[in-house]
């Protein structure tokens, strides 16, 4: 059995985000709100996130808490309909010289982990496109 | 427009790691040495506000009265992040410009010792995954979902201006902590005091690209104390206390306002910059017209993209700045001439309340060695994250 790391991730044939998108301006919210805070709208409708996207920026992370391996690439995704995602950039080796800014990504799902149970839980990154 | 407020007294300690000393001891150091500086006593203070983060719950400006006076003002315990020692000053302004007070204290300290990094948690190994937190997550999500360590965010701040301006990259960025570890050796009371050379900047150990360790603050121990007086009593002065006084002619706090990428990273940019065009309207003066600046400089990516935030470079023109030597103490506009953030410490709740006592010492022409010449407008600027920018601007008394 898989499930998602995160709540707003879909898994599935076609996994994907979800956002709360607000009803009157169209501003994305992963996670609930009370009310949008961009313009303060009340009602939101749940939105499909593109997949694909250009890299907005990163940084390549050597020093982390003891339990989480470095190095690794931490990115903020620009998607192609202008939602921002933070997750890391998968795929390619952590080295400035193999990452440009601006290039092309695609998410994509890979186990993060697997529990006693077997439940085995879902992770999303981007890759090169 | 509301009466014109002074720093009559500052002090700072050094800023290290004192294990001889708690937070109380130093933040009541800095304090009598306010109150000393600007010849007044506690007794005369009518409110204290006192900023301090990580002990935030245990009433600190409490213990520093019993420290140095217990005479029955109102205490503000003031806790905002990296902005706190601004927040904290500026709640003893506003007291002043509301005349619920004519003179006040404030107090900011912090002790930190090594505590490493301050976010970024190890990841706990469950046994089985529930859905839990704001996000529903199954397990730990940093170094997952991308970074929450600092010198990442502010490295992914710094990238995000690389992608959008020329000119910005590595060195440019290791050329700010070249700076300020440079600066840091004319401050006595700067936490290290050791120069670098670029090589040796871009050499050290790399935390997260492209801020290596040496471009990174440490943490540490330290307090800072400023007495402010508002203008009826300043009139009633002596002329020795009025000509060391240093006017604010400007003191503003923002919280960021909604951009689209702001929820995946902090946005430290356009609070900045709607703080320093409040500020600049307020003081009636212009980047131009500044001689030196004390800015954020948690990471050396934080401290290039300020100098286009603050407006003290063309816009974009942050790599080309630091390439001229722009913001070196003998350049265009001296910034962190201290040492900043990088050098001489970020002990966080004394920050904010620290650039102020510099900027000040130079307006009064008594920061000996790393004096910057003729100094007469100056600029303190703080980010806490979450977010909040404080930024004042500080003039010369101009009564001699």
């Amino acid at each position: 059995m898989q499930i998602p790391l995160v709540d707003y991730l879909v898994l599935g044939d076609e996994p994907h985000l979800r956002a709360n998108e607000c009803a009157d301006c169209g501003a994305r919210f992963f996670g609930r709100r009370n009310a949008c805070a961009r313009c303060g709208g009340r009602e939101f409708i749940s939105a499909r996130v593109s997949g694909t996207g250009t890299l907005r920026t990163f940084s390549i992370v050597h020093r982390a808490a003891p339990t989480i391996p470095t190095p690794y690439v931490s990115a903020i995704v620009r998607t192609d309909d202008g939602t921002s995602v933070r997750s890391n950039l998968i795929n390619v080796k952590p080295h400035p010289d193999q990452i440009s800014l601006g290039m092309r990504v695609k998410l994509e799902t890979y186990v993060a982990g697997t529990d006693e149970e077997g439940k085995e839980a879902v992770a999303f990154g981007y890759a090169p496109a | 427009m509301a009466q014109d407020i002074w720093v009559l007294g500052t002090h700072m300690t050094a800023f290290g790691r004192f294990s001889d000393q708690d937070a109380v001891d130093l933040a009541a150091t800095a304090a009598l040495g306010a109150l000393d500086d600007g010849g007044v006593g506690i007794s005369d203070m009518d409110i204290l506000a006192c900023g301090n983060l990580f002990q935030a719950a245990s009433g600190m400006g409490q213990q520093v009265q019993k420290q140095i006076g217990q005479t029955g003002i109102p205490v503000y315990n003031v806790s905002n992040a990296c902005a706190t020692g601004a927040t904290a000053l500026r709640t003893v302004i506003m007291a002043i410009r509301a005349s619920e007070a004519d003179l006040g204290l404030v107090v900011g300290v912090e002790k930190m010792g090594k505590m490493g990094l301050l976010a970024g948690g190890a990841r706990k190994e469950k046994n089985v995954y529930e859905p839990s937190g704001r996000y529903g997550a199954v397990m730990g999500i940093d170094g997952i979902l991308g970074t929450d360590t600092m010198p990442g965010v502010f490295a992914q701040a710094g990238m995000e201006y690389a992608n959008d301006n020329e000119g910005v990259g590595f060195e440019q960025f290791a050329k700010v902590a070249q700076k300020n570890h440079s600066h840091s050796t004319l401050n006595p009371l700067a936490q290290y005091r050791r120069e670098f050379t670029l090589e040796e900047v871009m050499g050290s150990p790399m935390q997260s690209y492209p801020n290596t360790l040496l471009m990174c603050c440490p943490t540490g121990d330290g307090a800072a104390a400023c007495v402010l007086v508002g203008e009826e009593r300043f009139a009633s002065l002596s002329r020795e206390q009025q000509s060391r006084a240093v006017k604010i002619s400007a003191s503003v706090l923002t919280t960021d306002p909604y951009v689209e990428s702001g929820q995946m990273q902090p946005d430290v940019n356009t609070l900045t910059r709607n703080a320093a065009a409040a500020a600049y309207e307020q003081a009636g003066v212009g980047p131009e017209d500044l001689s030196l600046v004390e800015l954020h400089d948690c990471f050396a990516t934080a401290e290039l993209i300020h100098y286009d935030n603050l407006g003290l470079c063309e816009p974009g023109g942050a790599g080309d700045f630091i390439d001229r030597g722009a913001p070196w103490r003998t350049g265009k506009t001296p910034v962190n001439v201290s040492g900043g953030l990088i050098s001489k410490g970020h002990p966080i709740g004394a920050t904010g309340v620290a650039n102020v006592y510099e900027v000040s010492t130079h307006l009064r022409g008594e920061a000996g060695e790393r004096q910057v010449p003729g100094a007469n407008v100056g600029l303190t600027h703080v980010i806490g994250l979450g977010s909040s920018c404080g930024i004042h601007i500080l003039e010369k008394s101009g009564i001699g």
